[in-house]
């Protein structure tokens, strides 16, 4: 009997990988538990294990092949009673071994055109810039967090910063949420400036109450005196197929509370010149990535300047039909959505609101003037969500401006399902936006 | 498996231990093992998503607890949990189909790896959040003594989780209350990447109990008898009313912390060294041999329970999807 080995998925959100190295040769025999190859994805280099006994017929997918996707067969095992060559020739009448089905298939991304003085870069990659260039010019900034240091990050966002700024900057903590967020906000009244990684903003609930009580109230409770210069950050909303207790957006909660500020950028630039805000803010910052996001690559200017406001949103794409408002990961889905929307003849303006305290009304309220038609996307919760606090300005400020009632895209109103479909059906797709925006359009 | 209750103590030679109860306890780990190496294997290939953390290396602890309770107790822990829920004698078919996400699992498909539960076989889950079942198995032993019955709580947690300020607020309330519960504290030695010198102070976590009056052994894990014993000590003390105890197993976990740590704080030395010398499967092995329990017979037995896990494999890459409907169902109860 011959078992195709396919390449495997190794973490929630894994499409593909670089096969790196083979461990194993053709002829050899293994048992199960042998480590065969290395495999190389975006965050780690990961050891596959042989799941059962046998020869190595052929290895399909040669070391150093990137964009192997997973679940194609990267080897034959044969049972190792059998001849090989039988076996193979067996198999490789099969279509599916012809050599140029065998190379895997390089996922299509769009091609991103290279910007003056940028470069391309993961979020990630920005993420861990933003750190680097305010921990080099200023000495009170440090970090801490679960598994930020020796490992490297849960999610390699801060990946070097223990080699290149060593330990008295990068803490590695306990498992102990609302004991180092408080200890965050002592030292941050101490006039330091932490950065705290919460390894998901889930569990970034277990500190609520020093976030809230100590870190945003405290500045107005003594009058003016204890600013409290502190970054909370760390990945927001759903991850992939992690179910209720490790998928949830926090963004209506946090910008809920007056004495924080809360931004969520959706693109690297965004998260470069956010996040260097952030640190140098005085005041709390909760600052929500997420975790989709962390891989995909966008222009990023290199300047270790550059800075963009907390508090100001920015117009993704001009339109005159319809102004959609996002944030985070919901922003590229509106670009899709916007898409599709112009080629049914509808003209959209996307807008990204990078912080939602302060929320710049001007830029939306400005749109509303233009398109008179409004639909919100969010992860979260619809029941007062970021999209329900929109539409009350917008019926405040810009009332008379409206041809359509603003339409809410949300998750759905229950926690997040594991089931592969229900998560699907729970989380809002560009084809509820595209049918949100020919609803106020009065288009079907 | 029938609930055995007969209370050796260690003074008695493991030889001396009933050969079915061993047999039994061996034929659980396996079923426990070889249903977490299939896991591995569908998570590999896309079938099982999400985060999946494997109780391989673990499995004397919860088999020979479990060995030690009686009808009616209760069971919590946190997500790795696949191995509690064995034990608990959950059908490893619908465990399975909870981890594909299926209509049969026993969430409904809902809860996943992470979070699964059964109140019938006394299984409390299966909780997402490090140390959060701590209070939650505190609060189930209250209950016990609310109710004047005679069960216990058996509470599970990581070293990483012992670190959480709610286990000692647990521990206090539960020492000043005489609660029920027994503290299983799976020192497993890493807390993701963490290693337990890294993240506790002090020389071990079992001497945490002493501030607060409780009770508390350090156990080898990796021994099924010793866990076995320890655990009808600690049972009998709490159910007669003396409050809460603690168990400190001392465990190793084979595989990474879930499917996708790279692994890098330890070597892989390390990891074979441990499954050489300290296997919980090989050691009951060796002792069965012993008794005179050829190797062929436990073969024989490993190769029923590989079929017993390959049917729950199918079964749960058969079971539908949940029905869309289910999306808002179970959110509360009216
Ligand atoms: C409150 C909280 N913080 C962080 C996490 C992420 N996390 C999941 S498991 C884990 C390590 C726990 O280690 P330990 O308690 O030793 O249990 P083990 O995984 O070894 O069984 C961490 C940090 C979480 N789930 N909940
Ligand atoms: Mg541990």
């Amino acid at each position: 009997m011959t078992i195709e080995i396919l390449m495997p998925a190794l973490s929630p959100t894994m499409e593909e990988g670089t096969l790196a190295k083979w461990l194993v040769n053709e002829g050899d025999s293994i048992s199960s538990g042998d480590l065969i190859a290395e495999i190389e994805t975006d965050k780690a280099t990961m050891e596959v294990e042989a799941v059962d006994d046998g020869k190595i017929g052929q290895l399909l997918v040669p070391a150093g092949t990137e964009g192997v996707k997973v679940n194609t067969p990267i080897a034959l095992l044969i049972d190792s009673t059998e001849l090989p060559h039988a076996s193979i020739k067996n198999i490789a009448d099969k279509p599916y071994l012809e050599k140029e089905k065998i190379a895997p298939e390089l996922k299509m991304v769009k091609p991103i055109t290279l910007e003056p003085n940028s470069s391309i870069i993961t979020v990630r990659e920005a993420l861990r810039n933003a750190m680097a260039e305010e921990m080099r010019s200023d000495k009170n900034v440090f970090v801490m967090g679960e598994e930020v240091a020796e490992y490297q990050g849960a999610y390699k966002v801060t990946q070097g910063l223990l080699d290149e700024f060593g330990d008295k900057r990068v803490y590695d903590t306990p498992i102990t949420e609302h004991g180092f967020a408080g200890i965050g906000i002592g030292a941050a009244f101490g006039n330091l400036k932490p950065i705290v990684e919460f390894m998901t903003f889930n569990f970034a609930m277990q500190a609520m109450d020093q976030i809230i009580n100590s870190a945003a109230k405290t500045l107005y409770m003594s009058g003016g005196q204890m600013g409290c210069p502190i970054v909370f950050r760390g990945p927001n909303g759903a991850a992939s197929r992690v179910a209720a207790q490790h998928s949830q957006c926090y963004a209506s909660w946090y910008a809920h509370c007056p004495g924080l500020k809360v931004v969520s950028p959706w693109s690297s630039k965004d998260a470069k010149g956010l996040l260097k805000s952030a640190i140098r803010d005085p005041d709390p910052v909760i600052f929500l990535e997420n975790e989709v996001m962390y891989g995909q690559s966008f222009n990023c200017p290199d300047n270790e300047d550059f800075l963009l406001s907390i508090g100001k949103a920015n117009v993704e794409k001009e339109g005159s039909d319809v102004t959609i408002i996002a944030f985070s990961i919901m922003v590229g889905k509106s670009l899709e959505a916007a898409e599709i929307l112009h080629e049914k003849g509808i003209n959209a303006e996307v807008v990204n609101l990078r912080s939602l305290r302060p929320l710049d009304l001007d830029t939306i309220i400005n749109s509303v003037k233009k398109t008179n038609r409004v639909v919100t996307c969010e992860e979260g919760f619809p029941f007062a969500g970021i999209g329900a606090e929109i539409s009350a300005l917008i019926n405040e400020n810009a009332f008379d401006w409206l041809d359509a009632p603003v339409k809410r895209v949300t998750g759905k109103d229950v926690p997040m399902p594991y089931a592969a479909n229900l998560e699907k059906l729970a989380l809002p797709q560009v084809d509820d936006i595209v049918n949100a925006c020919g609803e106020v359009c009065y288009k079907d | 498996m029938k609930k055995n209750t007969s209370t050796k103590t260690l003074n008695e030679s493991k030889m001396n231990y009933d050969l079915e109860l061993l047999i039994d306890m061996y034929q659980k780990m396996l079923l426990i093992r070889r249903f977490e190496e299939k896991a591995g294997q569908l998570y590999g290939m896309g079938k099982i998503g999400g985060f999946c953390h494997l109780y391989i290396g673990q499995e004397a602890v919860v088999v020979g607890i479990q060995s030690a309770q009686i009808e009616g107790d209760s069971i919590v822990t946190s997500y790795r949990d696949h191995g509690h829920m064995i034990a608990c004698d959950m059908d490893p078919k619908g465990v399975m189909a909870e981890l594909t996400g299926r209509e049969d699992g026993y969430s409904k498909g809902k809860g996943g790896s992470m979070h699964m539960f059964s109140r019938e076989k006394g299984f409390f889950g299966g909780h997402g959040i490090v140390a959060a079942q701590v209070p939650i198995g505190a609060g189930l032993a209250f209950a016990h003594k609310y109710n004047g019955n005679k069960n216990v709580s058996i509470t599970y947690f990581g070293d990483g989780a012992a670190n959480q300020g709610q286990v000692y607020e647990s521990y206090n309330i539960a020492s000043l209350w005489k609660l029920p519960v027994i503290f299983v504290i799976e020192n497993n030695k890493y807390g993701m990447g963490t290693s337990v010198n890294r993240s506790s102070a002090g020389d071990n976590l079992s001497d945490r109990g002493k501030a607060y009056g409780i009770k508390s052994e350090i156990v080898d894990g990796m021994d099924i008898i010793a866990v076995r014993d320890a655990a009808i000590r600690a049972i009998e003390y709490c159910r007669s009313g003396k409050g809460p105890y603690i168990l400190e197993m001392k465990t190793y976990r084979y595989r990474g912390h879930s499917m996708s740590d790279p692994a890098k704080y330890r070597t892989r030395d390390e990891v074979e060294k441990i499954r050489k010398t300290s296997d919980p499967i090989e050691n009951i092995k060796i002792l069965l041999n012993k008794m005179g329990v050829e190797d062929k017979a436990l073969k024989d037995i490993d190769v029923k329970i590989k079929s017993k896990i390959a049917d729950a494999a199918k079964f749960a890459q058969d079971s539908p999807e949940p029905s869309e409907a289910e999306l808002y169902t179970d959110i509360t109860i009216n």
